[in-house]
């Protein structure tokens, strides 16, 4: 049913803008808290459209990773740090411009890869082994060295992570 | 029941899964009346008294023996609690953040009862699978829900805005998200060996080469474990101490919005049973026996996996209620040692030495 499917992806589409929007804009509440729950919100709208796209590992990671784990420790921090005088504060000038640079920069790289894309033939089989093989067949064979660059990348984050805690090795 | 033969398949597929939708829900809010209960009794018992005993309805004077007899086992108490907790007043102090802790209570409870959607509770009846939703990728998808789970807690602590819940809801999501992370790993094992994430594959896979548990005693001791963090259950209830911390996160709610923190609590029990019998215990089968180890061929057989299935589930039930009442509560330190010291190295050297054997035997 393709008309379902539309449906969904327009409500999905619409309500991942709306929240994102939200996120930073809200003219509700300036709490850091609500606009963190926010970017949870929009992220499982995210998921949702993977969903769409029939790609259920992305769908259930991007759930598991960004919204259970990263988010909650976003909002952790942000309700430890007791963030009361920044909500009051005044839009800083610089910081918005240097957003919106970075955000039409993101933009410009998104419009200039959908050009560029070459569009494939309109259907797009259901891949024979699962998605969740296929990927990692891509991630370990085709895609080793850059995986493994960045497991080292995030392994030092990490260990760095570890180092600023600990005053006394310093 | 004719007229279903004539729905289109589309038709059909929406009409037999709210069906078990709906069975289901009612299903699993029932189990968690009575696993209240339950635990109600069975600490009674481990404490040597007698436990709820009194409440009996108007008609149970017309029933001669029997009836006494299901009062004195308390059949008709969590009754008696479900409208004593929707007539109670339901008080919100004038301090708290109004949207959170509305909200909170009801977060809680659904991550807990999506996860249940996955589950295979049965083969099948007729030509309907006993699954509502048969994912490829439904282990990944629990973990993602029950992930959610934390934000119920962490935004009832919030919301509350009083110290004891907020102390509270920050340790249970530390505890959370420790344990989660020593649970994902300890089930990788089980994917290396079955080739799937699908929860039926496993179950196949289990009827064919035997049951998790043997093959995995490791990983199972740690899912185990780790079920007790992830639901808050003694001997792991730090974010709900009574003796540090008064109620934990749910100290300022009242009536019904207190009783959705307890029945999150049960449901998030009865769906970690339920991953632990599908993934460990062979889900539906049983083994030596091939009319129940094979997809049933007629409804009484079918019927006979689901009974299976929730015999294996109660087992777990009553497991996590026994310890409830056997253990004491670990100090905080000691449960964030177990989980980051013990069990995610211990998952971790899991995972190599199966990935090794299959490496090396397979080929």
């Amino acid at each position: 049913m393709p008309q379902f499917t539309d449906l969904f992806f327009y409500a999905l589409a619409g309500l991942t803008l709306l929240f994102g929007f939200l996120t930073v804009l809200n003219p509700l509440s300036r709490s850091p808290v609500t606009s963190a729950m926010f970017l949870v919100l929009t992220i499982l709208c995210m998921a949702g459209l993977f969903v769409l796209l029939h790609a259920f590992f992305l769908a259930a990671v991007q759930v598991l990773v960004y919204a259970g784990a990263v988010m909650v420790v976003f909002l952790f921090v942000i309700m430890l740090l007791d963030l009361k005088a920044d909500e009051r504060r005044h839009i800083n000038k610089i910081a918005v411009g240097l957003g919106g640079l970075s955000a039409l920069a993101i933009a410009g790289t998104l419009v200039a890869s959908i050009v560029k894309t070459v569009p494939v033939s309109q259907t797009v089989g259901r891949l024979a082994e699962g998605e969740t093989k296929a990927l990692g067949r891509l991630l370990f064979e085709s895609h080793i060295l850059p995986f493994e660059i960045l497991s080292v990348l995030l392994l030092v984050a990490m260990v760095g992570a570890i180092l600023i805690t600990k005053k006394d090795l310093r | 029941m004719e007229a279903i033969n004539y729905l289109n398949p589309t038709a059909q597929m929406i009409l037999f899964s709210a069906l078990k939708i709906g069975v289901v829900f009612g299903v699993v809010m029932t189990a968690v009346a009575y696993a209240v209960l339950v635990e109600r009794k069975v600490s009674a018992w481990i404490q040597n008294r007698v436990g709820p005993n009194r409440t009996s309805p108007f008609f149970i004077d017309y029933l001669p023996v029997i009836g006494p007899f299901l009062v004195k086992l308390g059949i008709f108490q969590p009754a008696a609690d479900g409208l004593k907790f929707l007539l109670k007043e339901d008080f919100t102090p004038n301090y708290v953040r109004k949207v959170y802790f509305w909200l909170a209570p009801a977060i809680t409870v659904i991550p807990a009862l999506l996860t249940v959607a996955v589950i295979p509770f049965g083969s099948n009846l007729g030509s309907e699978k006993m699954v509502i939703a048969d994912l490829n990728v439904g282990i990944l998808y629990t973990f993602g829900i029950v992930s959610l789970g934390v934000y119920g807690i962490v935004l009832a602590g919030y919301g509350s805005n009083s110290k004891y819940p907020f102390l509270g809801s920050i340790r249970s999501t530390a505890q959370m998200i420790s344990y989660e992370i020593a649970m994902g790993m300890s089930v990788i094992p089980i994917f290396i060996l079955t080739e799937s994430l699908n929860l039926s594959d496993i179950i196949r896979y289990q009827a064919e080469h035997g049951w998790m548990i043997l093959k995995q005693p490791l990983a199972f001791v740690i899912f185990l474990i780790a079920s007790f963090a992830e639901t808050n259950r003694l001997p792991f209830d730090l974010p709900e101490s009574e003796s540090e911390l008064v109620g934990g996160y749910h100290t300022e709610y009242s009536s019904m919005k207190f009783a959705l923190f307890f029945l999150g609590e049960y449901a998030n029990m009865i769906a970690s049973a339920a991953m632990m019998v599908t993934l460990f215990l062979g889900g539906w089968t049983m083994p030596f026996i091939d009319a129940l180890n094979l997809p049933a061929s007629s409804l009484l057989l079918g019927l006979v996996h689901i009974g299976v299935f929730f015999a294996k589930m109660a087992f777990f039930m009553i497991v996590f209620i026994w310890v409830r009442w056997m253990l004491p509560r670990f100090r905080y330190d000691q449960l964030m040692d177990l989980g980051w010291r013990r069990f995610i190295p211990l998952a971790l050297a899991n995972i190599v030495v199966t990935a090794l054997v299959v490496a090396l035997f397979n080929n």
